[in-house]
């Protein structure tokens, strides 16, 4: 009767408590698919959180007069985060305290200092009066020429009688260790580079060259500058590749063009079947446009493409992340079983179903790569193996963690920040324990500690059971040991192939010399064996032969 | 009588006859894969081959298929055996096997080829032999190879393939007494044929699905007005 009394206590604590630990679940916020992982098979498996949300900046939060309008980028210098505020044509510095990132300033206008102005006016393409000076307004502000193709009389305004000049549709930012900012100031077509006062520097316009094509207009889009001062612009309408400048704003080239793509029905459909007519209204196979860029630590440029359609994904044609040397030739290292994609299946049925579409990318001081996801709005974590570490995050409004059109994404140390185009917010995600311990052992293993690499591996195996780059990083540590046969289990069970084969060659090795003696006997018996056994054959068929010429005689 | 078929008879004159049979068109496999110009003439012309050893080289080849799925080392096969279901792939396997030789036989008349089905069927039988020599053994060698010794192991595997394929043509050239060339004609028609047999009964089942709904409804229509 006791016993049953208790059993019926812990039964009672047991109903109150069960809806208790549900209740609990939700109010973590995370739904158990919100951080996942892609196995071998493709399989999607759920994973603990790796990052998770610890801010998100809005404009109220910021004490903005006005409130920020389809912002389109973000840059980070060390604790400074700039956000790109296209829509009210400025950019907003920040800078991180602790965890809050506060207002710095508003950068809205540049000033061109008496000493750059001959220059500055000689870069930018003004209007002219028919004598060749400058034309100027009633208020002696000076006007560009107007864009390529439009009837408006003149272009937008660019300096003002007091020497400054306003930014017109920057859409990207970018700022060296000197604190020199470059701005891609598209619709005034120039890249505009001033000091950390504001004050002016330097324009990189429109390329004089003849590979240029001078009917086009120069619209900066996207911009990265490398260590020695060399710009790389991303303009619309040019599909050569990269607009590359030299640090003194000469112009040297393109670099990295996307490979034309096309499928072998369309080219037999296009050159065999179509009137000329038709031909000359439709386009040309013409590369495409890369979508976003990014130069990592070593002045590799990493480049998303976006222009793709599914079928291009299955013999990876689409490429949609590239890493491009100084040649231009994409050498992203790829060794999983799928390159780095995004998402490898989705629902078909959904509104959001499609290839994942990469509009921004940014890269580790690690050389793990997190690239930003809009058809989905998640967050792709590779590392520089190409390898899937995670995936996380969702479409939808009025939640942390989500996004409803994500186009940017940077990294201050291991923190994420992705700026949200719509809701005009910037979210800052930090990483978990699991998020840091899977750092933390790849970071032991670059180091050369691949026993403390392992023991962190273990640690993350304890908390998602399903990560293979744990058992090949558990593995690894357990060849350098001298473990082949447990390695071997490791490596198989990540269906790593090449590390299992490399295991299994010592493993073999060692087998044979172990046994060789038995190897040698077992082959020795069988010569015997099979000697002994024509032996007797013989010895039979004599027999019968003998018995038969008997017979017969 | 010669001499040496006589002493043959005298040392396996305690096997039963058929057994005896069965066990010689099974060997004779191995003349046929060497020498298949010759080989597959004497088999279905001189009755050198049997349909008993015809089908125990098609099982033997569903058998290895099986073996060769769970047991070559993981580092050369990517095959999700955990959702593999093995009588719906001996199906995709067999079910084409039938039909092409199915479809061969019905336009060997069209193509004056003298094979009729058993022929066909046994030809294509044994023209799976190197198959389930090369790749039974295959299986022993991709556990005692390592991942970049992999080289091996797709060189035989390509060869035990590409055997098959030229002994299936060699074996349909004979069995119908054609010229290459009319062959690969053949071959090329067959596949039409094969097409057009699924079509055919893809259409029937429709059909025949079609009328047991139609017959059903009747009769739930009648049960219910008499009811």
């Amino acid at each position: 009767m006791k016993k049953m009394r208790r059993l019926l206590a812990i039964l009672a604590v047991l109903t109150i408590l069960a809806p208790m630990t549900v209740a609990y679940a939700a109010e973590d916020g995370y739904s158990s698919t919100y951080t996942y992982n892609y196995d071998y098979w493709s399989e999607l498996r759920e994973s603990p959180d790796a990052y998770r949300v610890t801010d998100v900046i809005y404009s109220s939060s910021l004490a903005l007069e006005k409130a920020m309008r389809s912002p389109k980028s973000l840059f980070v210098r060390d604790q400074d985060l700039y956000i790109v505020d296209t829509g009210n044509n400025r950019i907003l510095q920040l800078t991180r305290i602790g965890t809050r990132f506060d207002l710095v300033r508003v950068i809205d206008q540049v000033t061109v200092g008496a000493d750059k102005l001959e220059e500055f006016m000689a870069a930018s393409d003004l209007m002219k009066n028919e004598d060749g000076t400058y034309l100027t307004d009633d208020d002696g502000s000076y006007y560009l020429k107007p864009p390529i193709g439009s009837a408006a009389e003149k272009g937008p305004m660019v300096l003002t009688s007091e020497n400054v000049t306003y930014f017109n549709n920057p859409n990207d930012v970018s700022v060296d260790p000197d604190g020199k900012i470059y701005v891609a100031d598209r619709d005034n077509n120039r890249v505009i580079v001033m000091n950390k006062d504001l004050e002016f520097v330097q324009l990189f316009t429109k390329p004089s060259d003849s590979t240029f094509d001078q009917n086009q207009a120069f619209l900066p889009n996207k911009l990265v500058v490398d260590t020695s001062g060399r710009v790389f612009v991303l303009a619309n309408n040019i599909n050569k590749g990269l607009v590359k400048f030299e640090a003194d704003g000469t112009f040297t080239g393109f670099i990295g063009a996307n490979p034309v793509t096309y499928n072998l029905w369309d080219y037999i459909w296009k050159t065999y079947f179509m009137t000329k007519e038709q031909r000359s209204q439709q386009a040309a196979f013409v590369p495409t446009e890369y979508q976003n860029i990014y130069i990592d630590k070593e002045g590799f440029i990493y480049a998303t493409n976006t222009s793709f359609s599914e079928y291009d994904l299955l013999w990876d044609n689409a490429k949609p992340i590239r890493r491009i040397n100084a040649v231009g030739q994409d050498i992203l290292v790829k060794n999983d079983r799928y390159p780095p994609i995004g998402d490898l299946e989705w629902v078909e049925q959904s509104s959001d179903h499609g290839p994942s579409k990469f509009y921004d990318i940014t890269v580790l001081d690690n050389d793990m790569y997190m690239a930003i996801d809009q058809t989905r709005g998640r967050v792709f974590g590779y590392d520089p193996q190409g390898i899937m570490l995670w995936s996380f995050g969702t479409t939808g409004v009025n939640a942390e963690g989500v996004f409803t059109r994500a186009n940017s994404i940077e990294h201050m140390g291991t923190d994420l920040l992705v700026l949200d185009e719509l809701d005009c917010s910037v979210t800052v995600f930090a990483p978990t324990e699991y998020g840091n311990l899977i750092y933390q052992a790849s970071e032991q293993y670059l180091r050369g500690d691949y026993d403390g690499s392992a023991e962190t591996w273990e640690k993350v195996l304890q908390l998602n059971a399903n990560y293979n780059l744990a058992f090949i990083g558990i593995g690894r540590s357990k060849m350098r040991a001298e473990e082949y046969e447990e390695a071997m289990a490791l490596f198989k069970m990540a269906h790593d192939r090449d590390n299992y084969g490399r295991a299994f060659r010592y493993y073999r090795k060692i087998w044979v010399e172990k046994n060789i003696l038995w190897v040698v006997l077992i082959i020795a018996v069988l010569v015997v064996f099979s000697f002994v056994r024509k032996t007797i054959r013989k010895v039979k068929w004599e027999v019968a032969a003998y018995e038969h010429n008997k017979v017969v005689k | 009588m010669s001499i040496t078929k006589s002493l043959n008879d005298a040392v396996a004159r305690r096997e039963h006859p058929r057994l005896r049979r069965y066990k010689e068109t099974l060997l004779y496999a191995k003349y046929v894969i060497f020498h298949p110009f010759d080989g597959f003439w004497d088999l279905v012309h001189e009755k050198r081959g049997s349909l008993a050893a015809a089908h125990t080289f098609v099982l033997l080849f569903l058998l290895t298929y099986v073996l060769k799925l769970m047991y070559t080392s993981f580092q050369f096969i990517t095959t999700a055996i955990q959702y593999i279901n093995i009588y719906e792939r001996w199906a995709s396997l067999l079910l084409p096997f039938l039909v092409l030789c199915l479809a061969n036989w019905s336009l060997s008349t069209l193509f004056d080829g003298k094979g009729r089905f058993k022929d066909i069927y046994m030809a294509m039988s044994y023209a799976l032999v190197p198959y389930i020599i090369i790749q039974l053994p295959l299986i022993l060698i991709s556990n005692v190879l390592a991942f970049d010794e992999g080289a091996f192991y797709t060189v035989l595997m390509s060869i035990s393939e590409l055997w098959c394929l030229f002994l299936a043509f060699v074996g349909l050239m004979e069995v119908h007494d054609f010229g290459p060339g009319k062959t690969l004609v053949s071959i090329v028609a067959t596949v039409f044929g094969a097409m057009v047999i699924l079509f055919l009964l893809l259409v029937f089942f429709s059909l025949l699905s079609d009328a047991f709904g139609y017959f059903t409804s009747m009769y739930r229509e009648i049960v219910f007005r008499l009811s």
